[in-house]
């Protein structure tokens, strides 16, 4: 191509090609076009209909599903970008964005790429090479093997020399993929294989360092910008420390329980680091902080926008996306280091699509209902969804981000349970009520935050079944739920069929009164509601819900228990699935999702701060009209003893042992992989495996059987 | 413009008030001693009924119900219920039909039957009640079923019939069994309607054994709920008795033989859910649901108003001493939209109110009693019932009456010549008829306001109505005459204390048998009502009838 400009005179940018997809393309589009500039979308065969290609000026189709052969296709990417004539592009986070080469590809066609220099990218993409930088240039550094040297006998004689607890980990990659931690030498061999693979498959590298593993640790990063003048500041820091498989989901600036002269320490740190390796553009330099000690020490820089970039825009106040745009286009930063303001506090929280019983496992699905609280100057949500779209599984399952901010953390943290509780999402699980338990945690409200918070806390924070007292409350609330549900379902059901009968004759209107008429007595109805109570094994529990249209058009709703009496409910239709509900002398909002899925009707009720789901009973299956039995359903308990079935649907990344192997239990059968993330299925009890035929490659289903341990 | 534009207003002003002339006033003196009297003696009536009504609603009683229960079969009433669209009402008929009629109880005559929208189609149900003597029928509950399906003739309503029962009840075979209106002519009525076009359809959600077997036969299209439901004109007892064939009820009539062999039955149900679900289906696929109204019939308001006064009201009117007579017009203040009535011939026949009016929206002529009936009275009503015939307006009466007016100049000035004139007005009249007695029925008074042999389409009673020839007083003063007569023949002297002991004895069976319950058990009517849900009742009942078209009426000749 023959280009009008030189490279070295970058020209002005008026339109950039977003690579990537999700919210943060939606994010950028947004800075974008308040600047005026022109967005180009890029999309993936699953994400034909997605929002973030709704929301682009243009969008570009650049492949099938599979990442690598869409959002990671850099010659593709930027083919797209020639041919709409963008002039610069903005690689998100993820995907490309870490890629050196890419950038590099950028350059040398001539597109501006959005993020650092390439060599930049490169010093720090190697995690041994960046701490060797980072030594030098003076920044504190966790005791460690960073050798090239990958022998594994080595490698074991180096963690020795380190001393266990270790954590393993790809010299390439973030978020936590291919990290183990590894508490006694015998467990090394196979976690050290293990990380090489899934480094292998994720980022193509498969070098891994060893470090010291802090078994107090707090992660704390630090936001730092640079300009092509070489001007680099920070912008304060992030406390990111409470993750679940070592990967965040709420973080918060500034950190909390932090001197101002530590806060100052560590700023300095990062722009020493950043300077290290020439650096401009916005970057993150992660720290790991030891409580025990208080020391922090350098772990990483990631080289890019993060994903929790939003709490510091709130706490400074400024547009890092805009920052970013303009520094690339050769702009001074706008501010000076003393000019960086610091104010109130922020959160955020990642809503993901995930099954938290089942240890956090990615989930699937359809957005079956999705509203999430509105958006103020001081609540965001970062989301590249709407309602009816699917959470595939080829891509990260987060569905948006919520951020907060408050005067304080007391006062944003109170705002962050508040907009949780009345965030709506239904039709697949979420971890929404995971946060809000964290967020209302003890030792969360007091800012003592750590990496291992959630598995310090786990029993505050899983289901207790042993705890009595508890299981009855929560089976009250449910009960309560129920019967809240029935008479909004009920009301709702009968004012659409009010609203459209058939033939709309007015002759037939008066049959559809309010209440219903009977000679002598009070219509009822009954609702059966099934609803998963997770403090019982069996399972579902069953609630049937006998609702009586009382005279004055309110619902008496009662349940077969007879210790609990029966409740009148007043119930005014407000939107589509909005109610004000008056039960008990109280009144209150009330949200109602009603959809289908797998020929169940299932219902999600949202009032103060609970949520909860269930599914209808529904009468019929009008299409089956033969005398065969309704199909039966697969559902754990009919499966016979030792199945294993499948947690989530993934692809089989390794099978360990053969059909017919004589196992012991908790010995690894195959590994799954769904999201990048790998899930080692292990043998539920000691016995033979039989019927397991999968090989690595096969997808599996979520809830479709592996194999089985038989005893013989 | 804007002096134009308030003209305009000002006129709009004028033509409302031309309209609500007719708003009637109260009627009704709460303060007085009378209202609370009255008031007191309704409520006591009423309590009496609900505990009745609560007696019939629990079915065959808690075991029964259990058993039912266990098999996975719900009541009647629920059947219906998930039948019906949702939040949609259900007019139910002769709740207390077979009322202490039988040594042993029958609640609700062991058949709940009503009318109900599906898929806003009206139909009327007929639903065994298998916790009632095992759903059999009684000599009532027979009629309980013809009569359903008299008003489903009349109405033109679509039939579904929830079957569960064991047949006619056999000890009483020789009341149910031979006569013209006995078992047979259900099948017969099932015939002439699906003949005429009025949809017949059975859910087999029980037993359907012997003649009962003919209701899904007959239909048009039936449902069978697997296990429960079974067809067979005998069952496994009787066939082994006749042929010495050992067969089980589910090979014998059970759902695989006639949905797959047979083809007695067409919808093969898994269990009940389904099968009314499957029931609900047919209805839909009637594609009547938005048929129209026929020219006469169409001006009926989307929009009214609630009457003024409350309808609750009408539980403190009706006085506690039939001799006492009492406004008709604070009933029909209660009962019509906006408590607008527009009178016709106010002034002339005083003791018969006429006139027009609406409820929910559509137009009725409403015939109310304010006394006993002169012949002005009777002409003025036959007069206002023409009127009513030729414009399509459905009639309500409202009866209070206890006859014609008798004595020599009444006769000489040929009351029974104008009274005829009524009658043969009433009974010509083709337009929908609905009868409420809120007070007495007497005599011919009860002809000639619409009674039960004028087939009303729908007829109701207050709990303090009253139906018999003539008061039990009168009818003891006759009857006495009558045997003092006698004696004196044979020679015999009626002591004075004797005479009062016969009289209080023909009292007595007049007061048993003209009280309402006497009325309901034996389906004299289509059952007792709360006074306060007269107006929803009319409404309903006037609703239902309209789902016909208009037809012409011819009168007889008039006697002039």
């Amino acid at each position: 191509t023959v280009r009008a400009f030189s490279a070295s005179e970058p020209q002005r940018i008026e339109k950039i090609l977003i690579a990537n997809r999700g919210e943060i393309a939606c994010r950028i589009m947004r800075t974008a076009k308040r600047l005026g500039i022109q967005t180009v979308a890029v999309y993936s065969d699953a994400d034909r209909h997605s929002l973030h290609v709704k929301s682009a000026d243009e969008a570009v189709h650049i492949g099938p599903p599979p990442a690598r052969l869409s959002y990671l296709k850099a010659s593709s990417i930027i083919d797209a970008a020639i041919r709409t004539g963008a002039q610069a592009i903005h690689p998100g986070y993820g995907f490309l964005s870490e890629s050196a080469e890419f950038a590099q590809l950028c350059e040398d066609k001539g597109l501006t790429f959005i993020g650092p220099p390439a060599s930049a990218i490169r010093d720090m993409g190697d995690k041994s090479a960046s701490k060797r930088i980072m030594g030098a240039a003076g920044v504190p550094l966790v005791p460690g093997y960073h050798g090239k040297d990958q022998d594994i006998d080595l490698m074991k004689l180096e963690a020795d020399k380190i001393g266990y607890p270790i954590l393993i980990k790809p010299t390439h990659g973030g978020g936590g993929k291919g990290m183990r931690i590894v508490q006694s030498p015998d467990e090394f061999v196979e976690s050290f294989l293990g990380a090489q693979r899934e480094a292998a498959a994720s980022f193509g590298v498969s070098t891994i360092l060893l470090e010291k593993y802090i078994t107090q640790p707090r992660h704390i990063e630090v936001q730092i910008f640079g300009d092509k003048h070489g001007k680099v500041l920070h912008l304060y820091e992030r406390d990111c420390s409470v993750q679940r498989r070592h990967q965040k989901i709420i973080e918060e600036a500034p950190a909390p329980n932090v001197s101002n002269d530590f806060r100052t320490h560590l700023g300095q740190a990062a722009v020493s680091a950043a300077k290290a390796v020439g650096y401009h553009n916005a970057g993150t330099v992660e720290f790991i902080v030891d409580t025990v000690s208080g020391q922090f020490y350098f772990m990483e820089m990631n080289t890019r926008l993060q994903v929790e970039h939003p709490v510091t825009e709130m706490i400074v106040g400024q547009d890092l996306v805009e920052w970013q745009i303009r520094v690339a286009s050769g702009e001074h930063l706008p501010i000076s280091q003393s000019q960086v303001p610091l104010s109130g506090h922020a959160f955020e929280a990642r809503i993901y699509a995930e099954n938290v019983p089942k240890g956090f496992l990615p989930a699937t699905g359809v957005l079956h209902h999705y509203h999430h609280v509105p958006v103020s100057p001081q609540v965001r949500v970062e989301t590249g969804v709407e309602q009816g779209d699917t959470v595939s599984m080829h891509y990260d399952p987060m569905i948006a981000k919520l951020v907060v901010w408050g005067e304080n953390r007391a006062a944003a943290l109170v705002k962050l349970k508040d907009c949780l509780s009345k965030f709506q999402v239904a039709g697949l699980p979420t971890n929404i009520n995971f946060l809000l338990k964290l967020a209302n945690h003890r030792a969360f409200q007091n800012g003592d935050v750590e990496t291992h918070f959630i598995e310090h806390f786990k029993d505050d924070l899983f289901v207790d079944t042993s705890n009595s007292l508890l299981v009855d409350k929560v089976l009250g609330a449910a009960r309560f739920s129920a019967t809240l549900a029935a008479a909004c379902l009920i009301e709702k059901e009968n004012s659409l069929f009010r609203e459209n009968l058939p033939g709309g004759d007015s002759i037939i209107s008066i049959w559809y009164s309010s209440p219903p008429f009977r000679v002598h007595h009070c219509a009822r109805h009954t609702v059966e509601l099934e609803w998963d109570n997770e403090y019982d094994s069996s399972g579902s529990k069953s609630l049937k819900l006998s609702t009586t249209y009382k005279p004055d058009g309110s619902y008496l709703v009662e349940t077969e228990e007879e210790s609990f009496p029966g409740l009148e409910v007043k119930v005014t239709c407000i939107g589509n699935h909005d109610f004000r509900v008056e039960a008990d002398g109280v009144n209150m909002d009330v949200s109602l999702a009603v959809y289908s899925k797998d020929q169940t009707k299932h219902i999600d009720i949202w009032y103060g701060s609970h949520h909860h789901h269930f599914r209808q009973k529904t009468d019929l299956e009008l299409s089956d009209e033969d005398e065969t039995e309704h199909k039966p359903r697969f559902d754990k308990s009919s499966y016979p003893q030792g199945t294993v079935a499948a947690p989530m649907a993934g692809l089989v990344v390794k099978v360990v042992v053969k059909d017919g192997t004589k196992v012991e239990e908790g010995q690894p059968i195959l590994v799954l992989e769904a999201m990048k993330m790998e899930h080692v299925v292990k043998a539920p009890s000691a016995g033979y495996v039989r019927g397991l035929h999968l090989a690595a490659g096969q997808q599996v289903s979520d809830g479709g059987i592996l194999f089985s341990i038989k005893e013989e | 413009a804007s002096w134009k534009s308030s003209l305009s207003a000002f006129q709009i002003v004028q033509t409302r008030r031309d309209y609500s002339l007719g708003v009637l006033p109260d009627g009704a003196d709460r303060n007085s001693e009378a209202f609370s009297r009255n008031s007191k003696a309704m409520d006591l009536l009423i309590s009496d009924l609900q505990s009745h009504i609560e007696k019939v609603l629990g079915g065959g009683g808690p075991v029964a119900v259990k058993r039912n229960r266990s098999r996975n079969k719900l009541l009647p009433r629920e059947r219906i219920d998930r039948l019906l669209d949702p939040g949609a009402s259900f007019l139910e008929l002769s709740q207390l039909a077979g009322h202490e009629l039988y040594e042993e109880s029958l609640p609700s005559a062991g058949i709940i039957t009503g009318i109900g929208p599906v898929h806003g189609r009206l139909c009327m149900f007929v639903a065994n009640d298998p916790t009632v003597k095992g759903g059999t029928y009684y000599p009532i509950t027979v009629k309980k079923h013809l009569r359903a399906q008299e008003i489903a003739n009349q109405c033109k309503l679509p039939c579904v019939y929830l079957v569960d029962s064991g047949g006619a009840f056999l000890p009483k075979q020789a009341e149910v069994f031979p006569d013209r209106e006995n078992f047979g002519r259900i099948f017969y009525n099932q015939a002439l309607m699906s003949a005429e076009g009025i949809p017949q359809i059975a859910l087999v959600l029980g037993s359907c054994t012997a003649g009962g077997a003919y209701i899904p036969a007959m239909a048009d299209e039936s449902v069978m709920v697997k296990g429960n439901g079974t067809i067979f004109l005998a069952g496994p007892p009787l066939v082994k008795a006749a042929t010495g064939e050992e067969v089980s009820a589910e090979d014998l009539g059970g759902v695989s033989v006639h949905c797959k062999t047979s083809g007695v039955s067409d919808y093969f149900a898994q269990d009940e859910l389904h099968g009314l679900a499957l029931g609900r289906n047919i209805i839909k696929n009637l594609h009547m649901a938005a048929r129209g109204l026929k020219s006469g019939l169409q001006n009926i308001s989307s929009e009214y108003q609630e009457p003024l006064y409350d309808v609750k009201e009408l539980r403190s009117i009706a006085p506690t001493d039939h001799k006492q007579q009492f406004d008709i017009r604070s009933v029909i203040a209660r009962i019509v939209d906006g408590s607008e009535f527009d009178e016709f011939k106010k002034l002339y026949g005083t003791t018969l109110v006429t006139g027009f009016g609406r409820i929910f929206g559509q137009p009725v002529g409403i015939i109310g009693n304010n006394g006993i009936l002169f012949n002005e009275s009777a002409l003025k009503g036959a007069h206002f019932i023409e009127l009513c015939t030729q414009r399509n307006i459905p009639l309500v009466f409202l009866q209070n009456i206890t006859g014609f007016m008798v004595g020599s100049r009444s006769e000489a000035n040929g009351i029974a010549k104008s009274g005829a004139k009524m009658v043969m007005a009433v009974s010509c009249a083709k337009v929908p008829k609905v009868t409420i007695i809120v007070g007495g029925s007497f005599g011919a008074g009860n002809y000639a306001m619409c009674g039960r042999a004028y087939s009303p389409d729908f007829m109701y009673l207050w709990p303090n109505a009253r139906i018999s020839v003539m008061g039990g007083a009168q009818a003891a003063g006759v009857l006495a005459q009558i045997e003092r007569g006698n004696k004196k023949k044979q020679g015999i002297e009626w002591d004075k204390e004797e005479e009062e002991k016969f009289k209080a004895k023909v009292v007595e069976a007049y007061e048993r048998e003209g009280n309402s319950y006497y009325s309901t058990a034996r389906l004299w009517d289509d059952g007792i009502i709360d006074p306060a849900d007269t107006r929803k009742v009319i409404g309903l009942s006037i609703s239902a009838s309209m789902n016909r078209d208009p037809e012409e009426t011819k009168y007889g000749v008039f006697r002039m």
